[in-house]
């Protein structure tokens, strides 16, 4: 009871800072910068769910992001619903996909499992692509509600951000130090055992890609006002397929701080290259600093950070 | 028969054109120590596997205690009360040697975890205490035998199935492991041991069924077995 009410101290300082940050009124920006990064946090998060606690990699990253953005943009075009209805449907909308791809993994397994995310990716694609309403491949304008809280809209999506992020590391937190994220470290190492020691591993399975799933979709539900202007290949850009596997592996996939680590050590790089050196050199880095981690240090960060205490 | 723990009734296995088991009956009494033998490729694990649930059967019928487990999820017959060990050993590897008791214990024996003994109290009695914080890579093969059981006792069967758990042993270690289960079954325990290992198979089990080429073709006590011209033949030609 007390860890419960010590984490929900430390989650409510941390949304709190983010206000007092938001209002710092610093260079807009860094709001700018620090919402792709937290955004990050969220997804890197959501999928060590799955990925890190029940070791099926998602390839699919992109589809369930991108599903979340898309399910905000007909909701603005239709009723112009306010974000949170935009949060929670962009959430519930990708935690169905999620369940779908749940009951994938009756049939496939390790490499199989993440080549069919990939496919969902680009038939998710190429159905929006061809959907007009939300735009097509042409892309659409989206209005921002006028009069935000802190007079501006990029940095009240930072606040939010904020808020998203450390809800998704308290919902893997709690995951991971239940019952449930011991029965997922259990499939992960060997799922014919696991489920012959009585852990129900269809179960936990479906429960890890709907959450996954949701949080996914959770992240990508306020894209659309954040960049304005939605069209299928920056929804669906590899580049969150990329991260969301390479900021885990970096950080350490065994705890919720790993992919929090690896999404702000990561994303920070990458908006400061793409700054200061240019915005292709953002997945040129992933690449190499993924590679260097592989081969050097395959428990991430965490991993390293243990070995050198000794344990 | 009226009373059997365990009631598998016509049992049919197919894989493609490949009858692994053709209409396979046998039944295991309370607390019996039951052997199964029989050949490379007669369809012993095929036949635990669909026991246990690993495998869904093609035809006939599994009854437990009574219920009809044929469809049912492996978790649930696990939880009912029939736990397997694995012939290759299957630990999970990124935990410790207690964390992987810890796996059953919270799973499937959560009912009965007041009953009988703590992950510690295994791992003594079948003398892995002092490698509890390990990992399983630090284990030597038959220490990782004997977590396949310690793993499997944490589930708290009613009946265990010991799949080849001697293979590749030394004579010494078979004997440890045969103790094992000597004191597993005073305890109640019903046991069904599959093994290549005839002299251990034959002192152990108070019946033997044989199987040959996925069919049943003799049953027994070992002298029985021993002396079954069948038997001989599927093993040795003709």
């Amino acid at each position: 009871m007390r860890h419960t009410a010590g984490t929900l101290l430390v989650g409510l300082a941390v949304v709190a800072a983010g206000i007092a940050v938001a209002m710092l009124r610093v260079n807009p920006y860094l709001y700018f910068a620090g919402y792709v990064i937290l955004q990050y946090v969220v997804i890197a998060t959501a999928w060590n769910i799955l990925g890190g606690y029940g070791g099926y990699v998602n390839f699919g990253t992109p589809a369930f992001f991108a599903l979340g953005a898309y399910t905000a943009v007909v909701l603005i075009q239709w009723i112009r619903a306010p974000l949170p209805v935009l949060l929670l449907a962009g959430g519930l909308v990708s935690a169905l996909l999620g369940l779908g791809i749940g009951y994938l993994t009756l049939r496939l397994r390790g490499v199989f499992f993440s080549i069919a995310t990939l496919a969902l990716s680009i038939v998710l694609q190429t159905m929006i692509m061809n959907w007009d309403y939300v735009g097509g491949s042409r892309g659409l304008s989206v209005l921002r509600p006028s009069g935000p809280p802190f007079g501006n809209y990029v940095v009240f999506l930072f606040t939010v951000m904020v808020a998203l992020a450390v809800g998704a590391v308290t919902v893997a937190r709690f995951i991971e130090r239940s019952w449930i994220g011991r029965g997922l470290s259990a499939l992960r190492d060997n799922e014919e055992a696991a489920e012959c020691m009585g852990v129900p591993t269809l179960r936990l399975k479906l429960f890890a890609t709907t959450v996954s799933g949701f949080l996914l979709g959770v992240a990508g539900a306020p894209f659309p006002y954040y960049v304005t202007f939605v069209e299928p290949n920056s929804a669906f850009a590899i580049d969150y397929a990329v991260n969301a596997l390479a900021m885990p592996m970096i950080g350490g996939t065994t705890s919720w701080i790993g992919p929090v680590i690896g999404a702000v050590l990561l994303g920070s790089a990458q908006q400061l290259a793409t700054v200061t050196i240019s915005s292709e050199m953002n997945l040129f880095i992933v690449g190499v600093v993924l590679v260097a981690f592989v081969v050097l240090a395959p428990e991430g960060i965490l991993g390293l950070v243990r070995r050198l205490r000794g344990r | 028969m009226a009373g059997a723990l365990l009631e598998v009734d016509g049992l049919t296995k197919r894989f493609g054109g490949f009858m692994a088991l053709n209409r396979v009956t046998i039944h295991v009494n309370p607390g019996e120590r039951f052997g199964l033998i029989g050949p490379n490729g007669s369809g012993k694990t095929t036949l635990i596997n669909c026991v246990s649930g690993s495998l869904p059967a093609d035809g006939g019928r599994i009854v437990f205690e009574g219920h009809d487990i044929t469809s049912m999820p492996a978790h649930r017959r696990t939880r009912l009360g029939i736990v397997r060990s694995f012939q290759i050993p299957k630990p999970f590897r990124s935990m410790t040697v207690l964390e992987n008791l810890g796996i059953p214990l919270e799973n499937a024996a959560h009912g009965r975890a007041a009953e009988g003994a703590g992950a510690m109290e295994i791992l003594g009695t079948i003398g892995l205490a002092s490698k509890a914080h390990l990992r399983p890579a630090g284990l030597t093969q038959i220490e990782m035998r004997k977590l396949e059981l310690a793993r499997a006792m944490a589930a708290r069967p009613k009946l265990l199935i010991s799949d080849e758990a001697m293979a590749g042993l030394s004579s010494a270690e078979v004997d440890d492991i045969l103790t094992i289960l000597f004191r597993l079954s005073a305890q109640g325990i019903t046991i069904i041991m599959i093994e290549h290992i005839m002299r251990a198979v034959m002192r152990f089990s108070e019946r033997i069924v044989v199987l040959d080429a996925g069919e049943r073709i003799a049953e027994g006590t070992p002298d029985e077995i021993g002396r079954n011209p069948a038997v001989e033949k599927a093993y040795l030609g003709e």
